[in-house]
């Protein structure tokens, strides 16, 4: 209990909350990584998912890499692009992507590919252009399923975002490396504790966005 | 299930979680796990049978010492000991607790660093003087070997332009180029007496750290060769020193102690355990340990490999 009631004393502390190296600028640092990593996933896979999911063409190609770019060591990846790019922020940012895409593009996809055929059917049957059957059937529909994928994605990355400490770019990973090598436990447990406090923010936020998301002719009561 | 209920069940694994964390953190969480780092052959607990004549060799989490590690382990074997090795045990703060509770026996140290561990305030400076206050100021139960000639030491490296540039020869020199100057390190660095508070009390250098958790690999090498930082705290047994032609700033007024490599070692190590990783130690240059260095970052080689090839070659094996 006694690392716990520490951390929760350092986290608590408030002359450590303010300024350049306070915790308030690393949470930024960590949620700012996040959200642009996962918003460049999204500009990236958001599209190509629905057009996967609309032609029933890629699908194969699309799992694939995604299912390779799963398989990415993030920590060995955010390395090598820190030697070929050096350090700072390019790099872990390029392995937040990399992390982010495989559940956005999935979520993109399946969200139109899940949409009840009949109300595909019924659209063309009254005349619908391909590309209004995507925009106003398809993608409203598909719309939970999109953003329950990006919400795993955020998560995902909020949790690895501590590995852009490694290259010397920021964020809530500077407390742990700190903590790990000079054995300051509390300090560790507390930047974990931060983490998981945004995750949990985070979460909630997108559960919320979640039912918003949902087309009110199709949402549970 | 109610509504009541599953709240229930919710608070109930809320309380659950915070017992297992109240569980875990009575005593160092890291502690026993830290000894199994990757690399290692087993965990302390099944590990070949503790006590007789098992000698376990520790390393820290750098490949230059753990090649050290392993020409004491091979030394070791080679005169009839059964060794047990327990690579890769992160930083000071983490393996000299591991010695202090004889759980490990031999680690390679740096005779600078681990005066300086123990003796914050030391004032010592040149090489004889830190091994002898070494002998002081380690606790019971542990002692230093002879040291070798080579040495391992935290540096402030600068390119070569970056030097011409700016005419610089010292670190005090590094006051002449724009203020703050930003150094690349471990994210340590920032505590150590020779880290910035030390440069600016010193030098009346400013510095402002980057860390970069590469421990002075090529992510920090990377960054200095590239101008992201102007300084970088290399280790100067680093082959990327003289390959891509770094300047290390001299030290006249002694910040950076001296690092010879010294064999700290535990009541454990008998006299001929001891003249076994002695005879290793004499043999240690520091051109013999840029080399060795050199063979794992150019060839990728094993420790194991590495020492074995420098062992015969040395005739000591």
């Amino acid at each position: 209990m006694r690392h716990l009631v520490d951390a929760l004393a350092w986290i608590a502390d408030p002359a450590r909350w303010p300024g350049p190296d306070g915790i308030a600028t690393r949470l930024a640092e960590h949620l700012g990584y996040s959200v642009v990593g996962v918003l460049i996933a999204c500009v990236i896979g958001i599209p190509a998912g629905w057009l996967v999911g609309h032609t029933r063409r890629g699908r194969g190609l699309a799992v694939g890499l995604s299912g390779a770019a799963r398989a990415l060591p993030t920590l060995g990846l955010v390395t090598l692009l820190g030697i070929l790019l050096g350090i700072g922020l390019v790099g872990p940012v390029v392995a937040f992507v990399v992390l982010a895409l495989p559940s956005v593009l999935a979520g993109a996809y399946a969200g139109v590919e899940a949409v009840d055929p009949l109300a595909v059917d019924g659209a063309r049957a009254s005349g619908m252009t391909e590309a209004q059957v995507l925009a106003r059937v398809e993608i409203p529909l598909g719309m939970p399923l999109l953003v329950g994928g990006i919400r795993s994605a955020f998560l995902q990355v909020i949790a690895t975002a501590t590995l852009a400490a490694y290259v010397g770019a920021g964020g809530l990973g500077r407390y742990l490396f700190l903590g790990l090598k000079t054995q300051d436990y509390p300090q560790m447990l507390a930047a974990s504790l931060l983490v998981v406090a945004l995750a949990l923010v985070c979460d909630v936020l997108f559960a919320v966005l979640q039912r918003v998301a949902t087309p009110v002719g199709v949402r549970r009561p | 299930m109610s509504a009541i209920s599953r709240r229930r069940l919710v608070g109930l694994a809320a309380v659950g979680g915070l017992g297992v964390l109240a569980g875990c953190s009575s005593s160092d969480p890291l502690g026993s796990a830290a000894p199994t780092a990757p690399g290692t052959a087993a965990a302390p607990g099944t590990a070949a049978p503790a006590g007789g004549g098992t000698i376990v060799v520790g390393s820290q989490q750098y490949y230059s010492n753990e090649i050290i590690a392993e020409l004491y382990a091979q030394a070791l074997e080679k005169a009839g000991h059964t060794v047990d090795r327990q690579y890769q045990i992160g930083q000071r703060e983490v393996y000299l607790a591991e010695l202090e509770s004889g759980k490990v026996d031999v680690i390679p140290e740096y005779t600078g660093n681990l005066l300086q561990y123990y003796d914050k305030e030391t004032q010592v400076s040149d090489s004889a003087s830190v091994s002898a206050a070494l002998g002081d100021a380690l606790p019971d139960g542990l002692r230093v070997l002879e040291a070798a000639e080579a040495s391992d030491q935290d540096s402030y490296t600068v390119t070569k332009a970056f030097a011409d540039e700016h005419g610089l020869t010292t670190i005090a020199d590094l006051a002449k180029a724009p203020q703050p100057v930003k150094l690349a390190a471990n994210s340590e660095f920032a505590s150590r007496p020779y880290g910035p508070d030390g440069a600016k009390e010193t030098y009346g250098v400013d510095i402002e750290l980057v860390p970069v958790e590469d421990s002075g690999g090529p992510l920090t090498v990377r960054a200095l060769t590239d101008g992201t930082v102007q300084v970088a705290d290399l280790y100067t047994a680093d082959p990327a020193i003289s390959k891509e032609g770094l300047v290390v700033l001299e030290d006249p007024e002694g910040l950076i102690l001296p690092q010879n490599v010294v064999p700290l070692v535990s009541d454990k190590v008998d006299a001929a355990a001891a003249a076994a990783i002695e005879a290793v130690n004499a043999k240690l240059t520091a051109s013999e340990l840029q080399q060795l260095n050199a063979r794992s970052v150019d060839e990728q080689a094993r420790s194991a490999d590495i020492a074995k090839d420098w062992l015969s070659q040395q005739g000591l094996a």
